[in-house]
């Protein structure tokens, strides 16, 4: 059994089951079903943040700090999938290729693959099985994004978000939405200039915020580039999810509860879509009722509801 | 009912010590217009690394740039590499100045395809849409 071998450590297996998952094979959906037992022991982590503010750069940082503390890592790089092509590039994994070879640490890239929010839709199936596979933390970048790119804080413990000095009064730049999510904040890039400066007014725009249960916010700054070197910070970065994670200790079954409502919650909404494409295949598409539209005989709620009648 | 969506996963790589990436990234950018994903991983790759990122991102085939003059030490090591990880069902192509003589040479030891310098983006995203196949 392909899952006995996942649980042994043997990274083949693991791969193909993620790709199938990842490719919505229904075999695959049992198989994580009976690996759901063995997960909850690895910590998650998310990584979200402008493109290009250097969160593959501070995963791989973070991977090193983990590592010399001999924890094993699992890694889930979120990329997105071209709406023209279907294609995609998947390139985080460039800046943590040093780690490559190190058997204590797995990297597996994504695509998007049509999905909002920064995540596929496999990404959490993926993190359950690295959890599963015993890894010890569990890192999830996201799509470099705007704001609403909020859906990591859904799958992760612990919510990084990453930003660079210099974005002047863009600031705004990091909207509402994002600065909600974050649990730990990381000016990276702190060797320009206006590191200072960008902490300050995070710290204002948290304050102003006031925010629900979110005022420990930790602010850190960080040169991922540095790797571990003393003047990277990245021991900040870690020790500041480290004490989030703690803070959370008494809540951790109420944010486990969270997690897991967002969680059904999602895949019922996709179940559903899934179903209604399904159906509408099976009707021979939206050309007819698109045409009724067209031609006045119908209007578009009366032809959605028809659809969904047969559900 | 069946939701599955089969896509080709194709990883690009560009082994040894030579400096630039430009040629593996247009080759990165044209597969990833004909609608795969492409996992790329940069310069300088050793053929371990190579082969383990192919494994763990279950990979349907490796594209190697070699303007080196290795590709003789370079293709081998790599399926050897991915054998030794019990990748060998991943197809293996490149490009690369490579004469004609070692061309034949790969091609009966492994490699599925050998790509000239001229090779057209087109002709190469035509040719993993033809010749690799999404496995089960
Ligand atoms: N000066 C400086 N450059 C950095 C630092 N961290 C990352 N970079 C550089 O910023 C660029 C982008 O880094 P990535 O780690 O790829 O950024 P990213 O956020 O993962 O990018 P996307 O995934 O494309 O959104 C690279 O050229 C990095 O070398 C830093 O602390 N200081
Ligand atoms: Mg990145």
């Amino acid at each position: 059994m392909r899952i006995d071998k996942v649980l042994e450590g043997d990274i083949r297996s693991a791969a193909r089951l993620m790709r199938d998952l990842d490719d919505r094979v229904p075999s695959a959906i049992e198989e994580l079903k009976a690996l759901y037992p063995h997960t909850g022991n690895g910590y998650i982590i998310g990584i979200t943040g402008n493109p290009g503010a250097g969160k593959s750069t501070l995963v791989d940082s973070l991977i090193s700090v983990y590592r010399n503390a001999s924890l094993r890592v699992g890694v889930v790089c979120v990329d997105p999938t071209s709406p023209f092509s279907g294609g995609a590039i998947l390139g985080d994994r460039i800046r943590m290729q040093r780690h490559a070879s190190d058997s204590g640490v797995f990297i597996r890239s994504l695509a998007t693959r049509g999905q909002l929010g920064g995540l596929s839709r496999s990404t959490f199936d993926v993190a359950s099985v690295l959890d599963a596979m015993g890894f010890d933390r569990i890192i999830i970048e996201t799509v470099g994004v705007g704001q609403d790119e909020i859906e990591v804080m859904k799958t992760a413990y612990t919510s990084v978000v990453v930003t660079v000095p210099g974005l002047g009064d863009d600031i705004q730049a990091i909207k509402a939405g994002i600065l909600e999510i974050a649990d730990v904040l990381v000016v990276n890039k702190a060797d320009r200039e206006g590191a200072d400066r960008a902490v300050r007014d995070l710290f204002h725009m948290l304050d102003l915020r006031g925010g629900v249960g979110r005022q420990e916010v930790e602010i850190v700054k960080c040169i991922a580039t540095l790797g571990t070197r003393e003047e990277s910070g990245i021991a900040d970065v870690a020790k500041a999810i480290d004490s989030h994670r703690g803070r959370m200790g008494q809540q951790e079954d109420a944010r486990r509860k969270e997690r897991a409502k967002a969680h059904i919650a999602e895949l019922v909404r996709g179940m559903l879509a899934d179903r209604a494409d399904a159906t509408l295949r099976a009707q021979g598409g939206l050309d007819g009722l698109a045409d009724g539209v067209v031609r006045g005989e119908q209007d578009p709620y009366t032809a959605a509801e028809s659809v969904l009648k047969s559900l | 009912m069946s939701d599955t969506q089969r896509k080709r996963r194709i990883l690009v790589a560009k082994p040894g010590l030579d400096g630039h990436d430009r040629g593996a990234k247009v080759v990165a950018r044209a597969l990833a217009d004909a609608g795969h994903e492409v996992v790329y991983t940069g310069l300088h790759q050793t053929p371990t690394m190579i082969a383990t990122a192919a494994v763990q991102e279950a990979v349907d085939a490796v594209g190697l740039s070699i303007m080196s003059g290795a590709h003789m030490t370079l293709f081998p090591a790599v399926i050897e590499a991915l054998k030794k990880q019990g990748a060998e069902d991943v197809v293996v192509f490149g490009g690369g100045i490579i004469p004609d003589e070692d061309v034949v040479e790969l091609l009966a030891n492994g490699v599925a395809k050998i790509f000239k310098p001229g090779a057209s983006t087109q002709e190469i995203g035509q040719w993993v849409t033809d010749n690799v196949s999404v496995q089960d």
